[in-house]
């Protein structure tokens, strides 16, 4: 395959891991090299070229580069391996298999196969003899965990194709052809079920990408209820540190209906990212009741792993799940953090002594940040079938302050703003979502509305609307009786404030480390919103403010038994008679309210 | 740091400034170790012959003809059960007037644990203060800041942490401590017997600032010998890192980097993150659990040395006085520990979640209640219940003196509950009400 002559080069400047490299032929942006040094070899991206010079970021430690040392051009950008066999593994920032790696520590220059090449797959064609077929089209699939993983024309061919032969059913290895193609020189072009993509690149084989219009269930009643995410949507949770960004994401990676999950953890924790390694093999798809290790794949690049893979972590993930997009599956990509991608970018920015932007990031940070949500979104694939990528981003930002670049370049872009309140999660309200600043745009979209009115109850948008007015009534009510004090105002301040108590504790709040409550199905949604807005309707009747505190604590209480039963179990039913039982001890029925205005 | 007789000398800098200096040479490695004059100094830039280096000392008095020499070799420490019960300065140099230790020499910072290889973290810390076990309860393999105002008795808290952890090993290493406070974790370490399980790497406020910079890496290199060739559980004491990203912040402005928020360099969050993130569970029993301290300035927590750490590590403990009770207590609400899920409930009695979220959750009714009664309104008799359990809360359960276990610690919550609730108020499953809720005696 690699007949052209390689580059070399030679070493001249390094600073941490921006390494200078005298060229002796030509080189081109975002060329991937290896660096020698003393015999292993680190793999670095060239980020700029000036002359001879090109400016290599080493995705490695330097410690122990010199003057010198020998480098060598690939030829190609960085690339993923894509092929059966990506879902349920784990791999490092540039794909490379963490569970193939040898040892407890992390060794620069090990770098192992992101898939297994003498695995065997139950290969079926799907196109036949004659066949037109271009990029992207379904030549065959083989069934990976239980799901249909399409084998398609490589992304990289250009032009049309004719099938000359698809191999029979039967079981084949990655790198095994599986079908001969014809290009329009009659040439024959093999193809096997591995094909090579560079990350950077955007993967277009589809015919359109309309406006998201499906709900995209998370199972999360704040979202979903509220503030819905759609599939193919793009949405950002911003929050100060420990406000619970990591388990509202963790959540959603695991409740949501999606068919492929892939999880970049792009400069956090590494235990955040063992819990994922821990849980999700046991832990069951509650739709499928497949193990959620089956449907994800986890791009880890924790925040002590080579800072400039951090860049690349991310891109990684999103060209995996533009290839399983491409199979026309419903995949959720989620990053956390994308500062920490931000801020690696800053880092190398700064070493180049680039002139720097707003807090010393990149000039064209909110360019790099729109470009990759914008590859997000939901297809028409040429054959029809659709297919989508819901991204879903944290924004650490620095103080807790949303005047900041990340955060405002995300806002610009991103459609669905889940901002983590410092408050709430002080007050254990979780997830913290501020339900008053954050918003969905998709919810204004005439086409989602149409879905929802459609798929819940023809009124739902309307209620949902109704609720959150209640809930800025609430706040308002609130402010008030902190002004002017518990007996400064009228009883029906306390009265409006209490009922948007319990839509916050009843809808709003949601325990994520309960088996029952964590996850909500979007009947239970609707049957629990309609049940809390009945309360909201309902005249209650008060001698003074001080009974009102109590009363409602006891209807949150009942509700919040019921969001911990099992939906419409004997406990729920009980609860749910208790709670009527305590509505009615202080409801003003009808008549009696019309007499009392006489 | 003995100079070999076959390396080459160089004489003549080109550059020196507070914390660097630079010079002309040939085949040197990133990150290698030098000598200045004496003096420890690192590579941290190469740009064709010229070097710069670090030079960790200072460079007070280094004259244009310092001698310097190359090492050939990175940072390293000697690792060895003979560690155990010394002290060390930042070079890994005998301040104890005892001998060299001999051991196996290996470079300190070393690579990162394979994430995949690391174990969850599932072995409670238990500490005894209620503040910390009930509310923010630690679990080996975390790492954790206090984050605490300069007056504040945090290392008196920590010291007693570290004797009552149960841990093989405790290494600390200490930057910028003050001469007192070194003695002080001398003298508790020494009259709690446990001298022979005690290493320090310690730079006081007597050394250079620069120095520092090596501290975090030999303690968390020789707790990485014991964690896992040892297979021991380790406890890891920075103080003060507050002091460590000031020094950070030093070298880096020395080589004309641009800063980023408050004078801290750009790289402030990965450098951090290297020294926190060395905090794992070893799939062989070893592990190494962080409990450190990042001062604070007027309480600001928003400061970028702060911000950062808070958006590494695993939670932080808050502490502050209590003027209702006149003691220390560890914060209810601004504390946390985020890998207490994993043992609480767990390790600990069912009904441990419960009684530490409905007791915060009650607290925090105290603390409306006081402000209302702050802005002069009436209180409710609900807003007096709650004021009077929190204060028996705080001198029950917070305060740091209190030293009691886990069931004990639940016990006290059931009792507090009872005394000043009724069952629809605490807001607790109905299940743990019926067992735990304390039977009306007479
Ligand atoms: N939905 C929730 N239910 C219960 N507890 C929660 C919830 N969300 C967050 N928490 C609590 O808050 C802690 C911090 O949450 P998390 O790790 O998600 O914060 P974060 O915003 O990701 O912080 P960082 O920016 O530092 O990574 C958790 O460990 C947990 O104790
Ligand atoms: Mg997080």
């Amino acid at each position: 395959m690699k007949e052209k002559e390689l580059t070399k080069g030679k070493v001249t400047t390094i600073i941490a891991n921006l390494v200078v490299v005298e060229a002796e032929g030509p080189v081109s942006q975002n060329e991937i090299c290896y660096v020698d040094r003393a015999g292993v070899k680190l793999m670095a991206e060239v980020i700029k070229v000036y002359g001879k010079q090109a400016f290599i970021q080493v995705f490695e430690e330097t410690r122990g580069v010199k003057v010198g040392s020998e480098v060598e051009f690939s030829g190609g950008m960085l690339e993923v391996t894509l092929g059966p066999g990506v879902l349920s593994r784990n791999y490092d920032g540039l794909q490379h298999d963490l569970d193939k790696m040898k040892g407890v520590f992390l060794q620069s220059g090990d770098y192992t196969a992101p898939l297994d090449y003498e695995k065997e797959w139950d290969f079926k064609p799907l196109a036949s003899e004659g066949d037109k077929v271009s990029a992207g089209d379904w030549l065959g699939e083989v069934t990976e965990n239980t799901m249909p993983h399409r084998i398609m024309v490589p992304f990289k061919f250009t032009g049309s194709y004719k099938v000359k032969s698809v191999v029979k059913e039967g079981k084949y290895k990655v790198n095994d052809t599986v079908a001969v193609l014809l290009d329009s020189k009659e040439r024959e072009v093999p193809v096997t079920m591995m094909q090579k993509w560079p990350v950077k690149v955007p993967i277009t084989n589809y015919t359109e990408k309309p406006r998201p219009f499906k709900l995209l269930e998370t199972g999360i009643r704040t979202i979903d209820t509220l503030n819905p995410m759609v599939e193919g949507g793009t949405g950002f949770i911003p929050g100060p540190f420990g406000s619970g960004k990591t388990v509202l994401q963790h959540a959603i990676s695991k409740e949501a209906e999606a068919d492929i999950v892939v999880i970049a953890a792009c400069g956090e924790r590494a235990n955040e990212v063992v819990e994922i390694f821990v849980e999700f093999p046991e832990l069951e798809d509650p739709r499928t009741g497949r193990k959620l290790m089956e449907r994800t794949t986890i791009i880890a690049n924790t925040s002590n792993m080579p800072v400039a893979a951090r860049e690349a972590s991310v891109y990684t993930a999103m060209t995996i799940a533009e290839y399983y997009r491409a199979m026309g599956l419903k995949v959720l990509l989620l990053a956390d953090s994308t500062s920490r991608w931000a801020q690696a970018l800053r880092e190398m920015s700064n070493r180049m002594e680039e002139l720097p932007g707003p807090d010393a990031y990149p000039m064209d940070l909110p360019a790099i940040i729109s470009n990759f949500y914008s590859r997000a979104g939901y297809v028409y694939l040429k054959n029809g079938e659709t297919g989508s990528i819901t991204f879903i981003g944290t924004v650490s930002p620095a103080g807790g302050n949303l005047k900041e670049p990340v955060t405002e370049s995300t806002k610009k872009t991103a459609r669905c703003f889940y901002a983590l309140s410092q408050q709430r999660a002080d007050s254990k309200r979780y997830p913290a979502i501020d339900p008053i600043d954050s918003y969905s745009k998709y919810i204004e979209y005439p086409e989602l509305q149409d879905y929802l009115n459609n798929n819940i109850s023809e009124d739902w948008v309307d209620k949902v609307m109704e609720i959150k007015n209640y809930l800025i009534r609430g706040k308002e009510a609130a402010e008030q009786i902190n002004i002017l004090g518990d007996d400064g105002v009228p009883v029906d301040y306390h009265i409006t404030f209490w009922k948007s108590e319990v839509i916050d504790f009843v809808v709003l709040q949601q325990d994520a480390f309960d088996e029952i409550d964590k996850s909500c199905p979007m009947n239970r949604q609707k049957y629990m919103l309609d049940k809390v807005l009945d309360i909201y309707h309902t005249d209650f009747k008060f001698e003074s403010f001080e009974e009102v505190n109590p009363y409602f604590k006891k209807i949150i209480n009942e509700f919040k038994q019921m969001n911990f039963s099992g939906f419409e179990s004997d406990e729920f039913k009980r609860h749910e008679k208790e709670l009527e039982k305590i509505v009615k001890e202080r409801k003003v029925e009808k008549e009696e309210a019309v007499e009392e205005k006489e | 740091m003995e100079t070999k007789a076959f390396q080459k000398v160089y004489t003549k800098i080109t550059q020196i400034t507070k914390a660097t200096c630079s010079l002309n040479a040939e085949g040197v490695g990133y990150g290698e170790l030098a000598s200045v004059s004496g003096r420890l100094a690192q590579v941290v830039k190469i740009e064709g012959e010229n070097i710069t280096l670090q030079v960790f000392g200072g460079t007070e008095g280094v004259p244009t003809n310092a001698e310097v020499v190359f090492y050939g070799r990175p940072p390293t420490i000697k690792v060895g059960e003979e560690l155990s019960g010394r002290f060390f300065n930042a070079f890994g140099e005998p301040i104890d007037g005892g001998p060299e230790v001999e051991g196996e020499e290996r470079e300190i910072g070393g690579p990162s644990v394979n994430p995949v290889r690391r174990k969850q973290p599932s072995e409670l810390i238990a500490t005894g203060i209620a503040g910390i076990d009930l509310n923010n309860t630690l679990v080996t393999g975390q790492k954790i800041p206090f984050f605490a105002d300069p007056d504040q008795p945090y290392n008196q808290v920590m010291a007693m942490v570290a004797l009552r952890a149960k841990a093989d090993k405790i290494i600390l290493a200490g930057m910028g401590l003050t001469n007192d406070d070194y003695l002080y974790y001398k003298n508790v370490f020494d009259n709690a017997g446990a001298l022979d399980r005690i290493i320090s790497f310690v730079n006081t406020t007597e050394g250079p600032p620069v120095e520092r910079l090596l501290v975090p890496d030999m303690a968390l290199a020789a707790a990485e010998y014991f964690a896992v060739d040892k297979n021991q559980s380790v406890l890891v004491l920075l103080t003060d890192m507050t002091l460590y990203a000031d020094a950070l912040s030093i070298v880096s402005n020395r080589m004309d980097q641009i800063p980023s928020k408050d004078s801290m360099p750009g790289s402030l969050y990965s450098d951090l993150a290297r020294i926190y993130e060395k905090a794992v569970q070893f799939p062989d029993g070893g592990s190494i659990t962080i409990v450190a301290v990042t001062t604070l300035s007027g309480g600001d927590i928003t400061h970028a040395i702060p911000d950062n750490t808070g958006y590494i590590t695993e939670g932080q403990l808050f502490l502050r006085h209590d003027t209702d009770i006149g003691k220390v207590i560890v914060d209810p609400f601004r504390s946390l520990s985020r890998l207490k899920q994993l043992v609480i409930g767990k390790k600990t009695r069912e009904d441990h979640p419960q009684v530490m979220n409905a007791a915060v959750r009650l607290n925090a009714d105290a603390v409306n209640a006081r402000t209302k009664l702050e802005n002069g309104f009436d209180l409710t008799e609900y807003d007096e219940r709650t004021l009077g359990f929190a204060k028996e809360y705080s001198r029950e359960l917070l305060a740091i003196d209190v030293n009691i276990d886990v069931d004990s610690m639940l016990d006290t919550g059931w009792k507090l509950f009872a005394k000043y609730f009724n069952k629809p108020e605490v807001g607790i499953r109905e299940e743990m009400i019926e067992k735990y809720w304390p039977k009306e005696e007479e």
